[in-house]
């Protein structure tokens, strides 16, 4: 897509304030992307939505749900959302996943990512078990009632741009280099006219401080707040004074005594990326190992050698109070230094490749920036989160000492999931069902605690509540929630459908709010998985729409 | 949170129930023949409504005059048809609203169409008020959308009383604050009480990126957007002297040729102002950038930076919307209906790094110069000159103010101290700006009134002489 043309590209121009989130490379992941929605209920049509304008490359829908006698759900919902974007190609698949397991489980194999959408217990560990020996993505999402769910299962899921919110500049003054040390010493403070000794950066007055503060102490760097504020002392007298002896305006120097805080942190490299750098399972480069980690050994390698236990320089300055001569000038000596830190990595990266008899073609200089910033996400898989031994006992327990915990809305999904194993109903459906299930439901609570020996108490309240819900929102498995898409008329009159039995127009209601705000965020999540850019959650997500809160568990 | 409320709420629903019983006398469970209801078509929505369950609030009792009351009567006002409105409005339409307004003063865009899904294509161009009412009136059975092509400004309090809740999806916090001032006017005290059936709840929502926010205004007893205002993260303007003597950004070579090197040269002609979606404008100015960068050896300037500083863009994305328009949607849905508790009283979203939320109470500001009732106290020695007190009104993060216009009652009479916003006014009282508060014969004690774009009532103001 062409930078400089007035005439930009169609297709630029709509996206436009999307690319200045995730740029034309995430841009084009998510337009080569191929995603598979299981249940067209309007649940999962929403999610669809938020990825189909956007701009997702393809999506199947596989839903076996008939709504006339001849006409398909996934059907209807693949041109209703065609329609919002015509750069999206949709196709559907008129049958069950059951079935598909059945007969041809390699069908899912194809996708980038599958989103599950009110599936029943059964079915989804079946399906979590193919993709995970499949190595595809898996995000589950589940609305009951004033409650939403999501689940992501991903063996290993690599991040190189996780665009971090606060994170801290790499600016290596504890430890210049070689470059920036002759920068500095360019610089004599003592003997500068005014006007270029208040447009001096303050990462250089910082350093030259620094340098007195070394003389006097020893080489150590200021360490309590004590000593910062007796460097910053230092600094402040040497602000200019006027003949009257009043220090002058110098806003460089205002800068640079609030930056002290942060500017002398040691540079070190984050536990995060230590932990990749030392991963286990990557030590071993192969002609299969993916770029991801064959980059992240090249960088170790770096660490290593030549970075002398540093990670490659990332070579961005923020903005100061400096002339433009001053500023470009060490903004340079960061560049320089970022760019060949780079190449050295490319030079490891490619002796890499070539141990293993691969040539390499991709480039390091986005991964050399972001070192400091790599994320790697492993998700545990649904059998192992339902399995009574490798059932995560801790987090559960600890979370539950508080009873109004979000872990017990997780608890009350799982029991409902039950009830409908015995029952093949969910509780409460019907008014004449609610007082009934509530005991009922409470056998499953109870049978569902023990299994797992789970020693926690699961509130009266909410199991009423579970039961006053009446899977609304499940009961539609079946149905189209009016109009989600909202073409309940264009439905009326393509597809003749009024069907008041099967509740097929029950419209939008204060559950589907609850909803919306969980599928805007499993949309969001699929984005993530998909451009592999921003770090998505591990691996289990509550939403309580009745209080406005969330948690995320590690389950 | 008060209490108070929902029973005055449920004292206006009740009264208007009452209306409807008597006009017209017809079952809740099935519809009628005349609306668009089919068998069932409420079920979900009933169940919520008439159900009774644990965690509802404490004055709710499970009955069926909330659906009528949902359905028949709540009048709800959507402010802004961007990307927040559609999700609003799409939510509130299935929700069972049936009176809804929408204002937007906007048009569509092209950049609208990654979210704004109540527009195609062949919209570009249209007013979003009217397209966004169009869409929904014409695929939801029985809603009836008004669309307002108009700025929030050009109504006045008759237009806005008439609703019971209104919900923004607002992209500036010049208008949030504006509609913010508008329902403080509505309030009514009597002997110093609040009248609370003059309370109209606000709910605010904004989205930036992957970020949001939502929150519950109840005018008069909770916090108002300008009691948190120092919430808002300061709005990035660069100092003119980097702009026009040393640039180190890109950013700061496009403001020049922006805001001196255009209105110096004007390429297109003598008062054509610079239009961001003008890509002619924009490559003009993405051109000159690139030069002047040159100058300095600034590299990084692109097309698409120009167009971002120019119309200082805002990034983002359907989901984040889809997020907060859910949230805020579902408190006008517990507010109508009195089934929970609404949200006390602001959620903040992240989903950068996983999913973050956050809620808390935001708290009200004694002094607040919106919505307490306390004259803001103007702290200045008698020789301070107005132009101190200008500064003031417009640097204090309490107060944010545009541009200010001052008067005061002196010897009976209405007398104008600053006005910038007519030029001949502004040419007139400019001098009064070096003067001191003493020479333009204020004395201490003394009143001010200031009006300005922030707030639709002009704000009092005491003035205290420091010495």
């Amino acid at each position: 897509m062409a930078q400089s043309a007035a005439g930009k590209s169609n297709k630029e121009q709509k996206y436009d304030r999307q690319l200045r989130l995730w740029g034309d490379h995430g841009q084009e992941a998510l337009e080569n992307a191929h995603v598979c929605l299981i249940n067209a209920t309007a649940t999962g049509t929403e999610i669809l939505k938020n990825l189909v304008l956007p701009g997702i490359g393809a999506f199947t829908i596989v839903d076996g749900h008939k709504v006339t006698g001849e006409d398909n759900r996934a059907q209807a919902a693949t041109e209703l959302l065609q329609e919002l974007n015509s750069d999206v190609s949709g196709n559907f698949v008129e049958e069950s996943p059951d079935k598909l397991l059945d007969n041809d489980p390699e069908f899912f194999h194809r996708f980038s990512l599958v989103i599950g959408v009110q599936l029943i217990e059964s079915t989804c560990l079946r399906l979590a078990g193919v993709l995970w020996n499949a190595g595809v993505p898996f995000l589950v999402c589940k609305t009951y009632g004033l409650v939403g769910y999501m689940r992501l299962a991903v063996k290993e899921h690599t991040v190189v741009e996780s665009h971090p919110d606060n994170a801290l500049e790499d600016l290596r003054l504890d430890q210049p280099f070689a470059e920036l040390k002759n920068h500095i010493q360019s610089y004599d403070l003592d003997n500068m006219d005014k006007k270029d000794h208040s447009h001096t950066p303050w990462i250089i007055v910082v350093a030259k401080y620094l340098e007195k503060w070394y003389n006097e102490h020893n080489y150590q760097l200021p360490k309590n707040y004590k000593e910062k504020e007796a460097f910053r002392q230092l600094i402040r007298e040497g602000i200019l004074k006027n003949e009257n002896g009043v220090a002058e305006d110098e806003e460089n120097f205002e800068e640079a005594i609030k930056n002290v805080n942060t500017a002398l942190n040691p540079t070190k490299i984050p536990s995060t990326v230590q932990d990749i750098l030392n991963a286990e399972g990557w030590k071993n480069i192969t002609a299969q190992t993916p770029a991801f980690w064959v980059m992240a050994r090249a960088v170790k390698e770096f660490v290593e050698n030549e970075g002398e236990g540093k990670l490659p320089v990332r070579g961005t300055i923020p903005d100061m109070i400096a002339d433009s001569e001053k500023f470009i000038n060490l903004q340079n000596v960061y560049r320089e230094k970022a760019m060949q830190d780079a190449s050295v990595v490319s030079k490891h990266v490619e002796s890499l490749l070539q141990s293993v008899g691969k040539v390499c073609v991709y480039k390091s200089k986005k991964k050399c920036k972001n070192a400091a910033f790599l994320r790697v996400v492993r998700c545990r898989s649904l059998a192992d989160e339902c399995s009574v031994e490798l059932v995560n006992k801790d987090e559960i327990t600890s979370c539950m000492d508080n009873p109004d915990s979000e872990m017990v809305l997780y608890l009350m999904l799982r029991s409902v999931d039950r009830f409908f194993q015995q029952h093949s109903r969910y509780p409460g459906v019907y008014n004449y069902q609610v007082e009934e299930d509530i005991g009922k439901l409470k056998l499953c609570v109870n049978s569902l605690l023990q299994e797992y020996g789970l020693n926690v108490n699961v509130k009266d309240d909410y199991i009423h509540e579970f039961c006053r819900y009446g899977a609304s929102e499940l009961h539609t498995v079946a149905s189209f929630l009016g109009g989600q898409l909202l073409d309940v008329e264009f439905l009326l009159n393509k597809y003749g459908f009024v069907m008041p039995k099967t509740n097929l127009f029950i419209p939008f209601c204060l559950n589907n709010q609850k909803f919306l705000f969980a599928l805007g965020c499993a949309a969001q999540e699929a984005i993530k998985m998909i451009t592999h850019q921003f770090v998505p959650f591990n691996n289990t997500f509550i939403y309580n729409a009745m209080s406005q809160t969330s948690a995320t568990f590690q389950l | 949170m008060n209490l108070l409320l929902f029973s005055l709420f449920r004292e206006k629903k009740r009264r208007r129930i009452e209306e409807l019983a008597q006009s017209q006398k017809k079952a809740v469970d099935g519809g009628n023949e005349d609306s668009q209801d089919w068998d069932g078509r409420w079920n979900h929505v009933k169940k919520f409504l008439e159900r009774s369950g644990p965690f509802t609030h404490p004055d709710f009792e499970p009955s069926t005059e909330s659906l009528q009351f949902l359905l028949e009567s709540c009048k709800i006002l959507v402010i802004g048809a961007g990307g927040l409105g559609c999700e609003l409005l799409k939510n509130l339409a299935l929700s069972g609203f049936r009176k809804i307004h929408i204002v937007d003063m906007d048009t569509i865009d092209v950049s609208n169409l990654n979210r704004q899904f109540l527009f195609r294509p062949k919209d570009v161009g249209r007013p979003k008020a009217d397209v966004a009412a169009d869409f929904i009136n014409s695929r939801v059975p029985g809603c009836n959308v008004v669309p307002h092509f108009k700025k929030i400004q050009v109504f006045d309090e008759s237009f806005y009383r008439q609703f019971h809740i209104i919900v923004c999806g607002l992209d500036s916090i010049i208008a949030r604050r504006w509609i913010n001032g508008m329902l403080m006017s509505l309030l009514i005290y009597e002997g110093g009480v609040l009248d609370t059936s003059t309370i109209i709840p606000l709910i605010d929502g904004g989205t930036e990126g992957f970020k949001g926010n939502a929150r519950v205004v109840l005018p008069g007893m909770t916090a108002c957007i300008d009691c948190t205002l120092e919430l808002y993260p300061p709005q990035i303007n660069f100092p003119m002297c980097t702009i026009a003597t040393m640039p180190r950004l890109p950013e700061h070579c496009i403001e020049y040729v922006h805001i001196l090197q255009w209105p110096k040269e004007k390429p297109f002609g003598d008062g054509v102002a610079l239009d961001g979606d003008d890509p002619q404008h924009i490559q003009w100015v993405f051109q000159r950038s690139q030069e002047r960068a040159a100058q300095f050896n600034i590299t990084g300037v692109t097309y698409r930076l120009t167009q971002g500083v120019v119309k200082r863009i805002i990034p983002a994305v359907a989901s984040t919307n889809a997020v907060i328009a859910a949230a805020c949607a579902s408190e006008v849905f517990k507010i109508a209906s009195s089934t929970y508790i609404p949200l006390n009283n602001y959620l903040v979203f992240n989903d950068v790094d996983g999913l973050y939320t956050y809620t808390f109470e935001a708290e009200r500001k004694e002094n607040c110069s919106a919505c307490s009732q306390v004259p803001h106290d103007l702290q200045f020695p008698s020789s301070a000159k107005l132009q101190d007190v200008l500064d003031y009104l417009i640097e204090s993060t309490a107060l944010q103010m545009k541009s200010p216009a001052i008067t005061a009652t002196m010897e009976g009479k209405n007398k104008t101290l600053y006005l910038q916003t007519v030029a001949s006014i502004e040419e007139r009282t400019r001098p009064n700006l070096c003067r001191t508060l003493k020479e333009l014969g204020l004395t201490d004690g003394q009143e001010l009134a200031v009006a300005d774009v922030t707030t639709p009532q002009t704000v009092l103001f005491r003035l205290n002489y420091t010495s």
